[in-house]
């Protein structure tokens, strides 16, 4: 063992798409912690360096473009660096767009953070003709800056040396100060004084910062000063007073913009000194203008979106399939494996119908998953996202979203059999809180692959003649269901003024393996870990619901005795002849055994069908019974709506229990539907009824769990299941009923 | 010389921001993007429903809603 590893705890920040997930894998390699900052649903990666005798603690921070308090991102990361105090911060830049991203590191050095700069992407700049003066920006600003080149990891040592410099010296040579202008510079001044006197908030920020925060109005920072000193805190808010309406009177203007004014003032005036060179006009058309030139067309720009969405669910339901079938096949195996070594009896089939059913449920969507973060990356990683938001923007605003809303729609079966659960996830790229929750909240009514078969085994029995335009008019209800409620929403509870737009349209860049594996692998690693816990008790829960009481002894031997009845009135090599079979003898059945095997089936179904209706959720159902009947549901589509909460491709093979046909093979459906129709009720009326119920009821329980994980709280996983539940109730109740009334589709 | 609104403006015209009327988070949003006054812009594009409108400012894209380019007063050459 050498010696003891000094231990340091640093920052990384920049501006979104400067490469600075891309740095911090290629410092930190695979030694990486995902969690959340405590409190809010903003991700929390951390991870390990080391450097010389080092070993450096680093925290990605969100990537932000300001400071400000109006989002959480911005928050955490503020609170962050003032209250951990990190030895210093690597800010990460793009040399490709240095003027805009300088206007985060102003803040940071105003901050009194100790900052470091890596100058990154020195080679797409170059290639565009812009190469910058490291030296030179370093020297005017009084900052270390590195170039580096993350993707290929160049210049990460010299940052880790520089930052190992700040460290050690305790921070910037000296105290970074910009001028905004005669008028505030003076105001800060005495505010600074009165703030170093009131020792007002200075365990925590620099006095002349606070100064300008509360000069910009920032509701965080007035509000601590509000409770730690409040007649201080209204001595500093009457000068802000004083000082605006000079302003406003003078120069028709206001702190917070002068301020901003000056920051890019202060910015532009060095990079005016020779800083950067290039070789082209600023104002040259780039690669990327020309892409988008054609990308986002009037004309051409929603086709190509449409073919790249097509293009996107091909991939992901096509090339699943594939490792969903090992999945499937290992979950039989394991069900084969458990059943031959257990023996019959509670233990065996909680184990089988409880425990792996509900995992295998629940890991079987993980290939799926996987592949759909994989295609969101690459959409991500590309540039293309923002484009698609840009385009759609216009829609989804009407109805209180946002662009970034198209996605998680989309994932969540927009199109017809995606899965809620990474639609759910996939709302993450939206930073505008209102707008997230009414997509996270809307996206469960998408047609999903599990609610399929249902709709596949409702339109294919009642409404056969018209099998293509009904599932075109469940893709359209659901979005409309969805939009509207959204609306609904954004007017209601999750009520504000639409966040602000004003999105950058990064530059297109050719996306790398290496971090399409790591994006996709993070979020897939997040959803099993989410989805394995509470799953597991959940589908527990449901198998005893399903499984208890059971018939009692007298109503199981009503059933022995039938069997044993049944297999008198034939001869006993016939009996023996099933038994053989069962035993695992290749033995051909003979017709009369193939009979006698038939009834005994039945006979087995019928004890299902008793068992279930006995069972908690047979009676949940029966008790159901009463208010659901409005909508036309009796106890067995009670029974398989209640199993569809767990997840929704249970729905179909409990109703097959219900109607005692033993289970039903969701993809085999048409006895089940035969079955239905021939059942005196089973109208195509009550059939439009369960299809309406089946969009927009409660998501299953994964979603749920999703949502819960999304908005950081319990009440809206709830909300969601509640109102939904109501709203799907409301709506089948009024289609039934109405067209009960007026005798529509045979009610 | 003119002053006019930013929603007017069409697709490659240029001009230097004359004022943002807002305050709040908007305000901040579209200061922190860079279009503070002064600041020079050229139109990119707009999206396929003519909203929002992209264009280029210090070397980026910024793309804004026609109803937070509302707040925007631009000077023009011509
Ligand atoms: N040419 C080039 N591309 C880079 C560099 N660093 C990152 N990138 C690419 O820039 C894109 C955005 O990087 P990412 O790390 O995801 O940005 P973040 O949003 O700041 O985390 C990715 O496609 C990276 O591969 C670099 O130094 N040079």
């Amino acid at each position: 063992m050498g010696k003891q590893l000094e231990q340091r705890t640093i920052a990384l920040g920049g501006n979104p798409n400067a490469g600075k997930t891309t740095l911090f894998n290629a410092l930190t390699g695979s030694r990486q912690h995902v969690g959340n900052y405590p409190g809010v649903t903003v991700e929390r990666i951390e991870g390990f360096v080391r450097h010389q005798d080092t070993e450096f603690h680093i925290i990605d921070l969100p990537g932000t473009y300001s400071l400000t308090a109006y989002s959480e991102d911005e928050l955490v990361a503020r609170d962050f660096l003032t209250e951990m105090k990190p030895e210093a911060v690597i800010n990460i830049v793009d040399a490709a767009n240095l003027e805009r991203n300088l206007y985060l590191s102003v803040q940071l050095l105003e901050l009194g953070v100790p900052v470091c700069i890596a100058m990154n992407m020195v080679d797409s700049a170059k290639s565009m003709g812009i190469s910058i003066d490291t030296v030179k920006l370093s020297r005017l600003m009084q900052v270390p800056v590195v170039p580096t080149i993350a993707r290929s990891g160049e210049g990460k040592e010299q940052v880790l040396d520089e930052v190992m410099k700040l460290a050690s010296a305790g921070g910037n040579v000296n105290k970074f100060q910009i001028s905004y202008g005669d008028d505030l510079d003076q105001v800060l001044i005495e505010m600074e004084k009165v703030i170093a006197d009131g020792q007002f908030l200075d365990e925590l920020y620099p006095g002349r910062w606070i100064g300008i925060k509360y000069l910009e109005n920032d509701p965080d920072v007035v509000e601590k000063g509000e409770q730690q000193d409040p007649d201080l805190s209204k001595q500093l808010l009457a000068m802000v007073d004083k000082v605006s309406r000079h302003l406003e009177t003078t120069l028709g203007t206001f702190p917070e913009a002068l301020i901003a004014d000056y920051r890019y003032g202060y910015i532009g005036a060095i990079l005016k000194q020779g800083v950067i060179k290039r070789e082209y006009p600023a104002d040259r058309l780039l690669l990327t203008d020309r892409i988008d030139r054609v990308v986002t067309n009037r004309f051409f720009g929603p086709l190509l979106m449409l073919a790249i969405i097509y293009g996107l669910y091909q991939f992901v339901f096509t090339y699943s399939q594939v490792p969903i079938g090992w999945f499937a096949i290992f979950f039989e195996w394991l069900t084969d494996v458990v059943s031959s070594v257990l023996p019959d009896g509670l233990l065996k089939s909680m184990i089988v119908s409880g425990v792996i059913d509900g995992v295998g449920g629940v890991l079987g969507f993980v290939p799926l998953i996987m592949f759909m973060f994989f295609g969101i990356a690459i959409l991500e990683d590309s540039g293309y996202f923002a484009r698609v938001a840009y385009m759609l923007d216009r829609v989804f605003s009407i109805f209180g979203l946002h662009g970034n809303s198209v996605m998680p729609f989309i994932i969540s079966g927009g199109i017809a059999g995606g899965c809620a659960v990474p639609g759910v996830m996939a709302s993450r790229t939206l930073k505008s809180p209102r707008e997230k929750l009414a997509t996270m909240l809307t996206v469960p009514f998408m047609n999903c692959g599990a609610k399929l078969p249902i709709m596949a085994l409702l339109v294919g029995a009642f409404f056969a003649e018209h099998q293509a335009s009904m599932m075109m008019l469940i893709t359209l209800i659901a979005w409309g269901g969805a939009l509207l409620v959204a609306k609904f929403l954004r007017v209601t509870i999750i009520s504000g003024p639409p966040t602000p737009f004003v999105m950058e349209l990064p530059p297109y860049r050719l996306p790398t393996m290496r971090g399409l594996l790591i994006h996709t692998w993070e979020r897939t690693w997040q959803y099993i870990k989410k989805a394995g816990t509470v799953i597991l008790g959940i589908s527990i829960l449901l198998w005893a619901m399903m499984t208890f009481p059971g018939l009692s002894d007298s109503d199981k031997q009503v059933f022995i005795q039938q069997r044993q009845e049944l297999k008198q009135t034939v001869p006993l090599s016939v009996v023996q002849e099933i038994e053989r079979k069962a035993g695992g003898e290749p033995v051909t059945l003979s017709t009369e055994a193939l009979s006698l095997r038939k009834k005994l089936v039945l006979i087995d179904n019928k004890e299902g069908e008793a068992g279930l209706r006995g069972s908690v959720a047979g009676r949940i159902g029966i008790s159901l019974e009463s208010v659901s009947r409005f909508a036309g549901f009796d106890w067995r589509t009670n029974i398989a709506l209640v199993g569809g909460f767990a997840a929704k491709e249970v729905v179909v093979t409990t109703l097959g229990t219900a109607y005692s046909l033993g289970e039903v093979d969701p993809e085999a459906a048409v006895s089940l539907g035969d079955t239905l129709k021939r059942t005196p009720g089973w109208t195509p009326l009550l059939a439009l009824s369960l299809i309406l119920f089946t969009i927009f009821y409660a998501p299953c329980f994964v979603t749920i769990v999703a949502i819960v994980k999304e908005s950081g709280s319990w009440k809206w996983g709830v909300f969601s299941m509640v109102f939904n539940t109501v709203l799907a109730f409301g709506i089948a109740t009024l289609v039934y009923q109405i067209g009960s009334a007026v005798g529509f589709l045979g009610g | 010389m003119g002053r006019i609104n930013m929603r007017q403006m069409k697709v490659n015209q240029k001009g230097r921001i004359a004022s943002v009327k807002v305050a709040g988070e908007l305000g901040r949003r579209i200061r922190d993007m860079g279009l503070t006054k002064g600041a020079e812009i050229r139109i990119q594009g707009r999206a396929p429903l003519y909203d929002p409108v992209a264009l280029r400012v210090r070397g980026f894209t910024l793309s804004l809603r026609n109803s937070e380019a509302d707040f925007i007063d631009v000077e023009i050459d011509d």
